[in-house]
């Protein structure tokens, strides 16, 4: 590909699934409209969701899912060492997503819930960051089409590639949302990293933090806010920990 | 300026056409809070049962319609080894209507800084030039203090001004477009009788405001109270989510953005409508951030719009809207960081001398 008198290369790209739903790497094959252009930029090396080709020599690895079981471990820690980039890709990679749920109750009671009594091998879901480096998150439940395509040129053209550091309500005023709290709902926005468009406040859901926490939050004020309109408290908590990106904070709480 | 006077109903026949014919923005209840109580947007209308004409005011200003949240600077198109540059000002006529006083002369200051100054933006010009303002009038809410910064009255800056004077309106119509889109409608002379309703309802707003802040010498009084740990303690209660300055009509700071066409042929710059209270805000290349902290950011804010200005151009760029203050989730106003500055100094002990000896 020449670009302005610059030689550009494809990017040797892999995806690759844990424990997910495989709804983020689904959003690479998503945008039918541009999905030729975006495909152009590509050498898929290994993507079982659209391509059989199965490849080793890749430069950068998207990893969708959260690890929860050893030998995902084992396999994540060989994808690193191939990899010259490993991505977080969407929510369970990044934080541990709602996989997290599970590790509030007991993990026979869990095992004995969905698989009755075959023996399954599962420990506590953890984001991919507790086993090996990772030098990108891509984060949301799904991902951002959109963002990826961003990150994607960025990567292609080697410019500098950004996800907003700012919350939420900055998007969701520019979109003349009604605010939530106005509507007596507990709504992560004012701390979720922004990026998404406000999505799902647009349709009067409230935000759970799919993107994890904005750059610098002011976590104290925001537990205030909560309080001072009389909302639940633990309403709030459950939301913080719907995906798990607020880990940090609610541990600290106590 | 002329002044006539127009039945209710026939000034909702003349909405009513002006708004069918063109692509128009009023007031429209959007959604009922908690309380019960409506919530109103500037949204698009397409007839004059869409308006809210007795809405009490919007969650968001009108500056978005004529400084868009996100808008396109130009566009680049890639050749082989060149690039051509199309800038578009072109844009559509559009119709505000229901601007309050504040929000007219909001536009009025937004003209200041984005056409007095040494670079007038053709982005901001080719949208100013084409729109039409129907002002109207109000009283004020209990948290309204457009009154202490001056701005509860306008005298330019729409094309056509409505006062309620009861059964009608009395109308200051400002633009020969106006004036030729009312021809075809029922006017009046204002009688002495209207004359003097419209003097008494300029009495009735005047007298309603609740809420009033002392912004005299405020900029020298912020000066000396750059260093005052009231911005930390204020600061510590900011959420940075710079919902303030999206809703407010005067915030005008924008990034500057670019970003390629997927496929590589050509790309797109724009503008975005920022905050400073955002986290990265003074951050510059190579990652130094002038304010890390929320305090000193929200500093900035306060000194922008109450000093700045005052300073360089003879006036604050705040109107006294209240928009910031009904919107913020951390319960920070204008008047409550206001007066906790002048309550901090004025109890201040060491302030406190007695008279300087005469001998």
């Amino acid at each position: 590909m020449n670009h302005l008198g610059f030689e550009l290369e494809k990017i040797k790209i892999a995806s690759f699934d844990f424990t997910c739903c495989e709804g983020c790497q689904l959003q690479l094959a998503n945008r039918e409209s541009n999905l030729p252009d975006f495909l152009a930029l590509l050498d898929i090396r290994n993507f079982r969701e659209i391509s059989s080709e199965r490849l080793d020599d890749y430069d950068i690895a998207l990893v969708e899912g959260s690890i929860t079981r050893s030998d995902e471990i084992k396999r994540l820690k060989s994808i690193r060492e191939k990899a010259k980039v490993l991505v977080a890709f969407g929510a369970c990679a990044c934080f541990g997503g709602v996989n997290v749920l599970k590790n509030k109750f007991p993990q026979e009671e869990t095992i004995r819930t969905v698989y009755k009594d075959k023996l399954v091998e599962t420990m506590p879901a953890a984001k991919i960051s507790d086993f090996v480096t990772v030098d990108y998150s891509i984060p949301g439940c799904p991902v951002s089409k959109k963002e990826v395509e961003e990150v994607v040129v960025g990567l292609v053209t080697r410019s500098l590639v950004t996800l907003p550091k700012y919350p939420v309500c900055v998007e969701c005023k520019q979109r003349l949302n009604t605010c939530l709290f106005d509507l007596g709902e507990v709504c992560l926005g004012p701390i979720s990293r922004a990026g998404c468009d406000a999505v799902c406040p647009s349709g009067k859901t409230p935000c759970l933090g799919c993107r994890g926490p904005a750059d610098g939050i002011n976590y104290a004020s925001f537990t205030e806010l909560v309080r001072d309109k009389g909302l639940s408290l633990e309403e709030m908590r459950e939301k913080l920990a719907f995906y798990n990106g607020f880990e940090d904070y609610l541990s600290h709480e106590g | 300026m002329i002044y006539k006077v127009i039945s209710k109903p026939e000034f909702r026949a003349f909405v009513d056409a002006l708004v069918r014919a063109n692509t128009s923005y009023g007031p429209r209840q959007v959604d009922t809070d908690r309380h019960g109580d409506p919530i109103y947007q500037f949204m698009p209308v397409s007839s004059a049962d869409d308006i809210a004409f007795d809405y009490t005011v919007t969650t968001s200003s009108a500056k978005h319609l004529l400084m868009p949240f996100r808008g396109e600077l130009s566009r680049f198109n890639f050749s082989d080894s060149d690039w051509k540059q199309q800038v578009n000002y072109e844009t559509q006529p559009i119709v505000l209507i229901g601007l309050r006083p504040c929000d007219i002369s909001a536009i009025n200051i937004l003209d200041e800084v984005m056409l007095k100054g040494p670079y007038p933006s053709p982005y901001y010009l080719a949208r100013r030039k084409n729109t039409f303002i129907i002002g109207m009038d109000h009283l004020p809410l209990p948290d309204c203090f457009c009154k202490s910064m001056n701005r509860h009255t306008v005298n330019h800056g729409f094309s056509l001004f409505c006062s309620d004077i009861g059964d009608r309106y009395y109308l200051s119509i400002n633009s020969a477009k106006a004036f030729s889109c009312l021809k075809e409608f029922q006017l009046d002379d204002p009688t002495d009788e209207d004359n003097c309703r419209l003097i008494e309802r300029r009495k009735l707003i005047k007298h309603s405001f609740e809420t009033n802040i002392e912004v005299s010498g405020l900029p020298v009084f912020l000066d000396i109270e750059f260093d005052s740990p009231i911005w930390q303690k204020w600061g510590e209660k900011c959420l940075s989510c710079g919902s303030c300055a999206m809703v407010c009509p005067t915030c005008y700071c924008y990034s500057v953005e670019e970003q390629f066409d997927l496929d590589l042929k050509g790309s797109t710059r724009e503008s975005h409508l920022y905050s400073c209270n955002l986290v990265d805000f003074a951050q510059v290349a190579g990652g130094h951030n002038f304010r890390p902290r929320s305090g000193d950011r929200l500093k900035y804010r306060y000194y922008h719009h109450y000093r700045g200005f005052a300073a360089n151009d003879n006036q604050q760029i705040c109107v006294g809207c209240n928009r910031c203050g009904r919107t913020c989730l951390a319960n920070i106003n204008p008047k409550d960081v206001i007066n906790d500055l002048r309550l901090e100094r004025e109890s201040c002990l060491t302030c406190v001398s007695t008279s300087p000896d005469k001998a």
